[in-house]
């Protein structure tokens, strides 16, 4: 009997597929909106016996995973978009050499960067790398063509990459999952064949010239199987007035502005579920339907710079098309697509009107939208860390009066570019950019740059991307400071494992690598301060700007406000005495909460003082620090 | 399985807050609530938001037919269920009609400008008058003064449940209600959210 619908999230979808193709080994390194697929199947390894790990970055899950497709068993890797930058390496490589057992890449990007901090595409990675592109366009088929991705993948030889984006990724629908079969198959690596025998010989890309020209025809043999996919359909009249061509999440947007704008006997909407390479009898069957063409799909012009080239090419059989879509502005050429955009698009193209409300309606909510809109600035939660470590190293830079400055990376405490983290980070980049530009910038004083430089990154990040620079730093003697904001977890992206933490992926225990012990065996100095005590890191942070002679580092240690060990647990009652508090009248400028910065803080206007408001309040304690009249007060709890 | 049905479909409900306050759990309580009726639900989240101090929308369109967009076109929205009045106004001035209608926890979480005096909170009145203009049917009630009595301001977001329940736009009955909650939470933590959502429903039913 057929299981029943479930509203799944996008990436459970992914996980179910993959399980329903039998995966054994999962790598991955977290990053929104990818991480719950690694996070699931970790939590499905027992019971379907797979080996699921977090790794210590893409690169190396990527190798991790590829390992397992050698020796026969069928693999994925998942990563957000600048995941693939960081793995391309490799899998430059990879794509050469071929794979044996299925091995699929899920990439997820983030159009409109609403978890990130660039919109990037990874799938020109596919076009660039001579890989096949799978986009699936709604969450049953997320979950169908993950399992297909597999068969795929083992019919050409090669990895298969399989794109998803926020708002598939981390949105939910209907599903109807399929059977997961028993595990299966023993791994073993055959390598005793010749160089050019993939199935048993030693593994790699070269002899380029031969392995390039088969991995060209592996890809031809996806064009094939492509030409008659399920996941490319056509939906509307045999001859319609537009022809819509769309890929992933794009596709709903497209059905909901066809179905409020009635134009559904107009206008044909061609979903390519496979956009690279593109199957061009398919192309052709459909480009021929009508001379008009709009392309809608997030973010660059992929497909449709695709579907341009492959038109030109056939324009002998399907003459001459007129192309609507980024490159002549009916669609945004950047941030994420809405039902809105693509209405917009589709009604300017076939002159029809559409009002979502009354106008007058519209009109009032013009007038109340300034006091609607008014901002959310993001803050650090109530009783985080990390506002109390930019707090004591704003004082630490202030009092060296050099005009020092700090280098940022990925992270929650990238957040620290903005008034939360009282603006103090003043480059922000990738992984490990922070301690690399650091040590960068340490080598300036030779050309007269006389102010210190400091960079802070997370404990995660440490591990992913932050050794190698500070490697770097030690010996090339770049007087720099690094700041580790240990929290203990990836706080950012959900608390996964890494290596500083006691279990891996699949819970169970591991040994930690210890940060302080690898920066001390590195030839960093190393202090430890708890950011909670705000004199000792101020003192700590001031010390450590003195004297700027080599690379040093100080670790800042004190677990998430959200971690799983603090959550809804509060060390502290904290209150504002309200005779102590002077309000207005203190001189203090109000220092509490115009400056410090917490959400659990309130200026309560009719008294004209600070209180404290406890459905938000943490409980940290380290209010009660900064209170020049020390009005604010806090007991243990019991 | 019978197929509930549906005034509209899809029928268009925006969860809003702040967040931190539990905006994800309750969507996919309810999504869970629905699919087991028989519909389609499709849930579109924010996540970027997610640290403490940001606005946050969860988009559930309800359907007998299938999957829609997870974002929900602007002046499109049945029901709005706000854990926080200012995000109420902010989702009503994009998504709201004549037809929508909103229920609105009455507790303000303060915007970081607001608690550092650089912009103004709007009085309690004013923001209910503002409401009140932009929709068919509001009910603004105490759901995080009644949580907190419950014992944390999480079970909020079980009262508006039930307020919601009560307005019977939404195949949401209270045994549905207690399914999700066995399945979801497990058995020990469902008398006090079977309580919460009864005081949501008695809010709206009076």
């Amino acid at each position: 009997m057929a299981e029943q619908r479930r509203t799944m999230m996008g990436n459970q979808a992914i996980t179910q597929g993959a399980l329903e193709a039998g995966v054994r080994v999962a790598a991955g390194y977290p990053g929104t909106p990818s991480s719950e697929i690694i996070q699931n199947l970790a939590d499905a390894a027992a019971e379907h016996d797979l080996y699921v790990e977090w790794s210590i970055n893409e690169k190396v899950s990527l190798e991790v995973a590829a390992a397992a497709s050698l020796a026969g068993l069928r693999s994925l890797c998942a990563m957000k978009q600048n995941g693939v930058n960081v793995a391309s390496d490799f899998l430059l490589h990879l794509a050469g050499s071929g794979v044996r057992a299925g091995m699929v890449l899920v990439h997820c990007d983030d159009p409109g960067a609403l978890s990130s901090v660039n919109e990037g595409e990874s799938r020109h990675f596919a076009r660039m790398l001579e890989l096949p592109q799978l986009e699936p366009g709604d969450f049953q088929e997320a979950k169908d063509m993950t399992k297909w991705a597999f068969e795929l993948s083992e019919a050409i030889g090669n990895l298969v990459m399989l794109r998803s984006v926020t708002r598939l990724s981390h949105a939910s629908g209907g599903v109807v999952p399929g059977t997961i079969p028993a595990p299966q198959g023993r791994a073993r690596f055959d390598h005793h064949g010749t160089l050019l025998d993939q199935g048993h010989g030693p593994v790699s890309s070269s002899p380029v010239g031969l392995k390039h020209r088969r991995q060209q025809e592996k890809l031809k043999k996806a064009v094939e199987l492509f030409e008659t996919s399920p996941f490319n359909t056509y939906a509307g009249p045999e001859a319609p007035e537009l022809l819509v061509i769309t890929s992933s999440i794009c596709n709903l947007y497209v059905k909901e502005a066809l179905a409020l704008l009635g134009l559904a006997e107009r206008v044909g909407v061609l979903k390519l579920g496979t956009t690279w390479p593109l199957p061009p009898k398919l192309l052709q069957r459909n480009l021929e339907r009508c001379e008009r063409v709009l392309i809608v799909e997030e973010v660059i012009p992929f497909l449709e710079e695709n579907v341009k080239i492959a038109a030109a090419e056939m324009a002998g059989e399907i003459g001459a098309k007129r192309f609507h879509g980024k490159r002549d502005g009916t669609i945004p050429a950047s941030g994420e697509l809405n039902p809105d955009i693509v209405i917009k698009a589709l009604a300017g193209l076939l002159e029809v009107p559409y009002q979502a409300r009354p106008a007058a309606y519209d009109r009032l909510a013009g007038e109340l939208a300034p006091q609607a809109t008014q901002e959310r600035e993001l803050a650090f939660c109530p009783g985080c860390p990390h506002r109390a470590s930019f707090w004591s190293l704003k004082e630490a830079l202030a009092l060296d009066a050099r005009d020092g400055f700090i280098c940022g990376d990925i992270g929650c405490y990238s957040l620290a570019m903005r008034p939360t983290g009282y603006g103090m980070l003043k480059t922000l980049h990738a992984m490990g950019s922070g301690a690399g530009m650091a040590s960068g910038f340490g080598q300036l004083g030779r050309f007269g740059m006389d102010q210190p430089v400091m960079a802070v990154s997370g404990d995660s990040t440490f591990y992913h991307a932050v050794i190698p620079a500070l490697i770097n730093a030690v010996h090339q003697k770049s007087p720099m400071s690094l700041v580790v904001l240990d929290n203990s977890g990836t706080a950012m992206t959900g608390f996964q494992p890494h290596p500083g933490t006691q279990a891996n992926a699949m819970g169970q225990p591991v040994p930690p690598v210890d940060i302080e012990a690898v920066c001390r065996s590195l030839g960093a100095e190393v202090t430890v301060c708890d950011p909670f005590d705000l004199e000792a890191t101020r003192r700590a942070a001031v010390e450590l700007l003195a004297d700027q002679s080599t690379a040093k580092v100080l670790i800042l240690r004190q677990l998430c406000a959200l971690s799983p060990q603090r959550k809804g647990y509060k060390p502290y009652d904290v209150w504002v005495d309200q005779d102590k508090c002077l309000g207005d009248q203190c001189g203090c400028n109000r220092l509490c909460t115009r400056v410090f910065g917490c959400p659990g803080l309130a200026w309560e206007k009719e008294s004209g003082k600070a209180r404290i408001d406890e459905v938000i309040c943490a409980g940290c304690g380290v209010c009660a620090s900064i209170c020049p009249q020390g009005a604010i007060l806090k007991s243990e709890r019991a | 399985m019978a197929e509930a049905k549906l005034r509209q479909d899809p029928y268009n409900l925006i969860i809003t807050g702040v967040g931190g306050q539990g905006n994800v759990l309750a969507s996919r309580m309810l999504g869970n609530v629905l699919t087991s009726q028989g519909l389609w639900v499709t849930i579109g989240e924010t996540f970027g938001a997610s640290q403490r101090g940001g606005s946050v929308m969860s988009h559930l369109r309800v359907s007998a037919q299938g999957s829609w967009s997870p974002q929900i076109p602007a002046g499109r929205a049945h029901m709005v269920l706000a854990l926080e009045p200012l995000e109420a106004l902010r989702v009503l001035v994009t998504y709201g009609n004549p037809e929508t209608k909103a229920i609105v926890n009455n507790r303000p979480i303060l915007p970081m400008a607001a608690i550092a005096g650089k912009s103004q909170y709007p009085e309690g009145q004013q923001l209910r008058d503002m409401l009140a203009q932009l929709t068919a049917q509001s009910w603004s009630i105490p759901a995080t003064d009644r949580a907190m009595e419950l014992g944390a301001s999480i079970y909020a977001n079980i009262i508006m449940i039930g307020a919601l329940s009560a307005t019977g736009d939404l195949p949401v009955s209270r045994q549905g209600f207690q399914d999700e909650l066995e399945r979801a939470l497990g058995p020990a933590k469902v008398a006090t959210n079977l309580e919460a959502f009864d005081l949501g429903l008695a809010m709206v039913r009076g």
